[in-house]
């Protein structure tokens, strides 16, 4: 479509048969774009894509920095000990735990928010800037404090908790394995709600009022305007904000590794921790490498299974 | 908008309560950051749970900042957010640039590799690049954290430019053209002064973006002087007695470029993102 203004642009700026449109034709689709994309396409391959297919090849290699006499190929190895590592199970449970409760609180009040903000109350400007503002905090900041809130000496959280009956007693959560995972969700959910209300509210935004003027002349009832106007539309932007979200969330190992470090006893462990802490504490980059293919293939499955679903059942 | 209807009492007393939650969740956590950085050393633990602290000090703050290292992290911390952020932003902006003008060859495929880059995870990259980096020689140098935050905020900033300049009608430069200006000109003239609002949000994201990144951070720097101050602080907090009435108040320190940058930047970032839904 856009192909054809170019083209009858060309058309019309300069006579048919001139040898000038078609150099500029050819300026114009092979030449002058690449000169804006170069320098993005250059760095995103040499700094994203080049180390990707270095990462893979990684994970057919023994490659430990502390033992640097005993690197070298060794075909499927770190798979098979992979398969056998009950750390890795654990943390791939872990990993789906953490991230469906991160994802869907932060997408329930990221909703919440998003409609409250479409709607007009004294104060909004300043109210927007101040509830987006978790967004800003650098997350081991985030992940400090939270750990801060959740101390039983330091922090009022557990005594809140205690007195609500959530917790028998004012304890620190996060030492606790049963319920330690709870501790980086809620700081997540903190950070995140403010993205889907920005994500969420520039769909709303997008909304025709007319539908809602519509809907409000023919007597519909709030429950009926959001289930048949607002859902439907906000539909593809959650379909894919939710995907995009997961994905990011699945890899997002900050709050974790500061508030717990994955423990205690790996009730924490997720993937992305996993495979940071291979890399960072032991130095062993075959196996990092491996449990990191391993988390590409389970969202790349969820990615492409989400896609599908989301051909089905949304016909916009 | 469109509130002819008389609003239910119940609904709005709803709505204030709704709002009033969001507010007290997203500002309690930066409270308590703010309170334990103004308790005197000797309360923080005895008053650990008051909500409000018996006697307020400024001496974490100042201690902080002219007793620690905390103004070089500061500092480097600052020079590698702007420098990933300026070349971000220039490079994005090209790249958007050039989606949303042109059709050209293999427009698609450069469009699902930059969708790629935001799917898979970027831990993955980790090892390969701290060795890559290692190579060089470049372990401890800002310039390899500038380069390596620059690439991963291109794919996200290019999807964000294009959709603002979406939202510039063509015609606009055509005309410009069409009346003897070069496309630089017409760019510069016509296109720049529009677009100010969209690359303002896209340095203030990239900016936010690379002043928190911990993890690469972690990984590439381990000279001191080096560190950005996320590295900074906890290595501080695993190198000595923790101190934490100086690390809050280094916390609080901290958030001050982010905040700023990102209140002036979110009306910008709904804008962006809206005229990017409308397209579709």
């Amino acid at each position: 479509m856009e192909g054809k203004t170019v083209i009858s642009r060309i058309q019309k700026t300069v006579r048919p048969g001139e040898t000038r449109a078609r150099r500029s034709l050819y300026l114009q689709y092979m030449v002058e774009p690449f000169f804006y994309l170069s320098p993005a396409i250059l760095l995103i391959g040499a700094v994203i894509m080049v180390p990707l297919i270095i990462g893979i090849s990684y994970s057919f290699q023994s490659i430990e920095l502390l033992k640097p006499f005993a690197s070298g190929w060794i075909g499927f190895e770190n798979y098979v000990d992979l398969w056998r590592d009950r750390k890795f199970w654990i943390a791939m449970e872990n990993t789906l735990f953490w991230t469906f409760w991160s994802i869907t609180f932060q997408f329930l009040l990221g909703l919440g928010l998003a409609m409250l903000l479409n709607t007009q109350f004294f104060g909004k400007k300043l109210f927007q800037a101040l509830v987006f503002l978790p967004w800003a905090v650098p997350t081991f900041l985030s992940a400090l404090t939270w750990a801060w809130l959740f101390n039983p000496v330091i922090g009022p959280l557990p005594h809140w908790l205690a007195a609500l009956g959530i917790l028998s007693e004012p304890y620190n959560i996060l030492g606790d394995p049963k319920l330690a995972m709870w501790g980086p969700i809620t700081a997540n959910i903190w950070f995140g709600v403010p993205f889907f209300a920005i994500t969420l509210l520039a769909a709303l935004q997008s909304i025709p009022d007319e539908l809602y003027e519509a809907a409000e002349v023919d007597g519909a009832t709030p429950w009926q305007t959001f289930t048949k106007i607002t859902l439907p539309f906000l539909a593809p932007m959650i379909a894919i904000t939710v995907m995009l979200r997961t994905i990011w969330i699945a890899n997002f190992a900050d709050l974790i590794y500061v508030m717990t470090g994955g423990g205690p006893a790996n009730s924490t462990q997720i993937l992305s921790t996993y495979i940071f802490t291979t890399a960072f504490r032991k130095l062993d980059f075959g196996y990092a490498s491996t449990i990191a293919v391993a988390l590409l293939l389970i969202l790349l499955i969820y990615a492409v299974i989400l896609l599908w679903l989301r051909k089905k059942l949304v016909k916009i | 908008m469109s509130a002819v209807r008389k609003p239910n009492p119940l609904l709005v007393v709803g709505k204030y309560a709704a709002l009033a939650f969001y507010l007290i969740f997203a500002l309690f956590p930066l409270y308590w950051l703010l309170k334990i950085g103004l308790t005197p050393d000797a309360l923080i633990f005895s008053e650990g749970t008051r909500l409000f602290p018996s006697e307020v000090t400024f001496s974490n703050f100042k201690t902080v900042i002219f007793q620690t290292d905390f103004v070089a992290y500061f500092r480097n911390s600052l020079v590698v957010s702007l420098g990933a952020a300026f070349f971000t932003t220039l490079f994005a902006a090209g790249a958007g640039y050039a989606f949303s003008r042109f059709v050209f060859a293999g427009k698609r495929i450069i469009i699902a590799l930059m969708l790629i880059t935001q799917m898979f995870p970027l831990l993955m990259i980790i090892a390969p690049i701290y060795k890559i980096v290692a190579d060089l020689g470049l372990l401890n140098s800002l310039t390899s954290l500038i380069v390596v935050y620059t690439a991963f905020n291109i794919p996200f900033a290019t999807f964000l430019m294009q959709s603002f300049f979406d939202g510039i009608p063509k015609d606009l430069e055509d005309a410009a053209m069409m009346d003897g200006c070069t496309r630089f000109q017409a760019l510069r003239k016509v296109v720049f002064p529009l677009t100010l609002p969209g690359l303002g949000a896209t340095l203030g994201f990239v900016f936010t973006a690379a002043w928190s990144e911990l993890l690469f951070a972690l990984m590439l720097i381990s000279k001191n002087d080096a560190m950005t101050f996320p590295v900074g602080l906890l290595t501080f907090v695993s190198k000595f007695s923790v101190d934490w009435g100086q690390m809050m108040a280094a916390g609080v320190l901290a958030l001050i470029p982010s905040c700023l940058f990102f209140i002036f930047i979110q009306r910008y970032l709904v804008q962006g993102l809206t005229s990017g839904a409308v397209k579709g």
